[in-house]
């Protein structure tokens, strides 16, 4: 709980998800960015990052509405909008910009979400050995593929394999979008477990490359 | 006459005194030029002087007594008095003497030797003056300001600086740094690529993804970025702090020097040669071939130049800046083809085979309709309106650089990669390996190599106060966050016992505290006065802030005070809006006390009330459980 100097008054409201404004001193809703009375910005709080940007908590984001949600926040709470403003009004509207960032950061990227999405479901949610990489196949077919980027003596033979995992990544994110709706997270880890060696290998070929051309 | 109180909309904070708010200013404050620009109702001006000329060169001549004079009258010292005269010390900003770039062996800048307990940032000798960079800077700056001052008719202490998208910690903290012994407020530091693309999507109405090349006097910045509706979203930027014309002007300076008679050569002779190579520089962007004559000592040569041989003596360099460009469009996750266009900023776009080389990458004729060298003063102009009087456009910036800290074996570890937007906050997990440790080291660095010596060192941070444990048992988490200005902080708590840590930054290529202050204490240009003013100006927003409060509490719930109470809050904010319109801080301050004191049972009453209404119809009993399980 919070520290020792909470006071039970204080415990109550934050139980009824209220806590004082720090300007006007009235009661403030805890999910909201600027207090209704006064106006003044809050701090960000702890909600999750679906609810902080406004989505529905779910693998599937519309990447253009994330992104106008994202800017419709910053443009409220960026510190540029608090440059004339009280040194706690700065704090505290940094504080809120990077909450937005950090989330916006988290969602825009599948398996940035798919990983938040299985943290959030909690430790004790999750099935046995499922952040274990213990899957033959998906080690095999690695392995394959790294030697073959290292095999690569031209800039088209890495575009070749470039363009395979591109369409891998691809096939990996519909795939878990119907796992998450299906609720089997199990699969979910597992499928993010090849996501994660796939981006690394698309990375890999991105340098290989580089020095080709 | 209960309603005399003044009601302001929620969120719009009243400005006490809107009258005596002066223009921000923008300054591009670059290596070899710097401009000053200001905005007012979104029609930004370049400011000129009575020759029309917006570019003051970055270049400062000192005399022995101290004083001054920088511009073009400095610049005109150069080949008269070379030891008193100093340019391109934007390079050194938060650098070391290592970074410097020598010709010939020999350096154009005048060392000094680091002395005992000085922080590691180069320190020059300019007319016997022993000055540091942010010294020489903060000296430009404040004529830059007294030149702004003299065109608007008022006092200036606001203003947005540009600094380069690649500028590290070091070189962005040595710029607030010299701000303020000019004393100029900095409102924001703002990459320069991104002011550059903000005067575009203004001015051209350009919407859309675009790469901004940036090509100056010392440095290189690339930077993609996205622009709708008044959003300017960096997606990725990328670049060399150590790379511009300047870099040009070397290579052709080598070129003359290998020409003549081997001679011993002083840092005179340097600053000679480099002044005559960019003269031929600038001639042959226009010219296909020229004559020079370079006198050092008794001893005049003649060197010819023609366009060939100058593209190959920098060729290698632009290279090294569409290979640069390359990297920045993959980290953008685009294709070239994909860039709707491309702005040129910075005078060295005017060097053909940059032209030529930048069209031929992205496949289309770049742009330079704003003129490239006051284009970023332009933006920051723009912005510094934006922040001062608000706008509708936002600048969402990103980090340049990654930023980790030392591991064991001298590898990095990234906290925060590079192009992650600003601001930014990444908190790490630390333990103790020894019982008993109350300390522990704290290396961070900024860049993207793996090893710690090929990157930059930022700073060493010591945690002091860590409670002793047995080794591991501690749990120190520390927070590292990079603020709009692209400014790294550092926080530290030790999460088994919630006891904070205490952060102390040495920062690598910086200035200490005391070397700071000592040198604000020299300023006779930040006086007394000017702190005093700044403090009162706080005080001013704060008691606004406050006022704004209570105005609004009032309106919404003044149904659960008695008239009586009504009365006494009333006359409290009287005295606090009577205070407020004087100059006497310590009575503003108390007023502002009184006030809350004067409205604390309102508080409690207006939460009493809203704690109630929230819990309307919720089962009070179970909530009551929940708290003492909690």
């Amino acid at each position: 709980m919070d520290g020792p100097d909470t006071t039970a008054e204080e415990q109550k409201a934050h139980n009824a998800g209220v806590i004082a404004c720090w300007s006007c001193k009235g009661p403030v809703s805890l999910v909201i960015a600027f207090c209704e009375t006064c106006g003044a910005v809050q701090p960000p709080g702890q909600a999750n990052h679906f609810i902080r940007l406004g989505l529905e908590r779910s693998f599937d984001v519309d990447v253009e509405g994330l992104d106008q949600h994202y800017f419709d926040m910053q443009r409220h709470l960026h510190p540029d909008r608090f440059a004339t403003r009280s040194a706690q009004e700065k704090s505290l509207s940094q504080q809120q910009a990077t909450a937005i960032n950090d989330a916006y950061e988290t969602l825009k990227e599948p398996l940035k979400r798919a990983d938040y999405l299985v943290d959030l479901l909690g430790a004790d949610a999750l099935p046995e050995g499922c952040n274990l990489v213990n899957d033959q196949a998906l080690l095999m077919e690695t392995m394959e593929l790294r030697e073959a980027l290292a095999e690569c003596e031209t800039a088209q033979q890495v575009d070749v394999l470039s363009t395979r995992a591109q369409n891998d990544i691809k096939g990996c994110i519909e795939k878990l979008s119907k796992l998450f709706k299906d609720g089997d997270i199990e699969g979910a880890c597992r499928l993010k477990t090849r996501l994660r060696y796939l981006k690394k290998l698309t990375e890999e070929t991105r340098i290989q490359q580089m020095k080709l051309v | 006459m209960a309603n005399l109180l003044q009601i302001h909309e929620p969120g719009e904070s009243p400005t006490p005194h809107s009258g005596d708010t002066h223009l921000a200013i923008g300054i591009d404050l670059g290596t070899t030029n710097s401009v000053v620009a200001v905005s007012s109702k979104n029609k930004p001006e370049v400011l000129r002087d009575e020759d029309g000329k917006a570019l003051v060169p970055s270049v400062i001549a000192y005399a022995p007594d101290g004083s001054f004079i920088v511009g073009g009258l400095a610049r005109n010292l150069f080949l008269e008095r070379p030891e008193c005269v100093v340019g391109s010390v934007k390079r050194l900003m938060g650098r070391g003497v290592e970074d410097v770039k020598s010709l010939a062996g020999v350096l154009p800048f005048d060392i000094e030797p680091q002395a005992e307990g000085e922080s590691g940032m180069v320190r020059l000798n300019v007319a016997g003056h022993k000055l540091t960079p942010v010294k020489i800077s903060g000296d430009i700056l404040s004529a830059l300001k007294e030149r702004a001052e003299e065109h608007l008719g008022h006092v200036v202490d606001q203003a947005v600086i540009t600094v380069p998208a690649y500028f590290d910690d070091g070189a962005r903290t040595a710029t607030k740094d010299a701000a303020k012994l000019a004393g100029i407020e900095v409102l924001r530091l703002v990459n320069e690529p991104t002011a550059a693309a903000l005067a575009y999507g203004l001015d051209k109405g350009a919407e859309g993804t675009y790469a901004v090349y940036d090509l100056g006097g010392g440095t290189f910045d690339v930077s993609i970025l996205r622009m709708e509706k008044g959003i300017f979203q960096v997606l990725a930027t990328g670049g060399d702090a150590a790379l511009g014309g300047d870099d040009f002007d070397h290579a052709i300076a080598e070129h003359f020097l290998k020409e003549r008679v081997k001679g011993k050569l002083n840092t005179s002779d340097v600053k000679m040669a480099l002044m005559t190579a960019r003269l031929a520089k600038e001639c042959l962007s226009d010219e296909n071939s020229g004559e020079w004559s370079l006198e050092i000592g008794n001893d005049t040569s003649r060197h010819k130049l023609d366009r060939t041989t100058f593209n190959a003596l920098i060729n290698p360099l632009v290279e090294h800046t569409i290979d640069i460009c390359k990297t920045v469009t993959e980290d953008a996750n685009l294709l070239p083809s994909e860039i709707k266009g491309v702005v040129l900023v910075g005078g060295s776009t005017r060097i053909p085979l940059v032209r030529e080389k930048v069209s031929k990458l992205f496949g289309k004729d770049p742009l330079s309709d704003i003129n490239p060298d006051e284009v970023v003063a332009v933006g920051a102009a723009l912005q510094a309106e934006a922040l001062t009087v608000g706008s509708d456009t936002l600048l969402l910036d990103v980090t340049p650089l990654s930023l980790g800290i030392e591991t064991m074996g001298g590898m990095v570890e990234k906290i925060i990669p590079r192009n992650t937007p600003i601001p930014v906050a990444k908190a790490q997990e630390f333990t103790t390996y020894t019982d008993g440790q109350t300390a522990m080291a704290v290396h961070a660095i900024q860049g993207e190599r793996e090893m710690v010596e090929d990157n930059r060192s930022l700073a060493r941070f010591e945690l002091l106060g860590i409670p002793p444990m047995t080794a591991g048992a501690a749990r120190i988490r520390v927070t590292f966050s990079v603020d709009a200005d692209g400014l790294l902080t550092v926080a530290a708590t030790e999460d088994t016992t919630g006891i904070e840590a205490e952060v102390a930054v040495k920062p690598s290529y910086g200035i200490n505290e005391e070397e700071m202050a000592e040198m604000l204490y020299d300023s006779m240009k930040y006086a007394k006065d000017d702190m005093e003013e700044r403090l009162l100006a706080e005080s001013r927003v704060e008691a606004g802030r406050n006022l704004n409060a209570v105005s609004a509490a009032l309106t919404k719930d003044k149904h659960l005070l008695s008239e009586a109470q009504f009365v006494e809050i009333e006359a409290v904010v009287h005295q606090l809006e009577e205070v407020t319109k004087g100059i006497d801080r310590d009575a503003i301050t108390e007023a502002a006390e009184q006030l809350e004191k004067a409205t604390k049972d309102f508080a409690e009453k207006r939460m009493d009330q809203g704690i109630r209404s929230a819990l309307r119809g919720v089962d009070v009993d179970a909530l009551d459980e929940q708290a003492s399980k909690g």
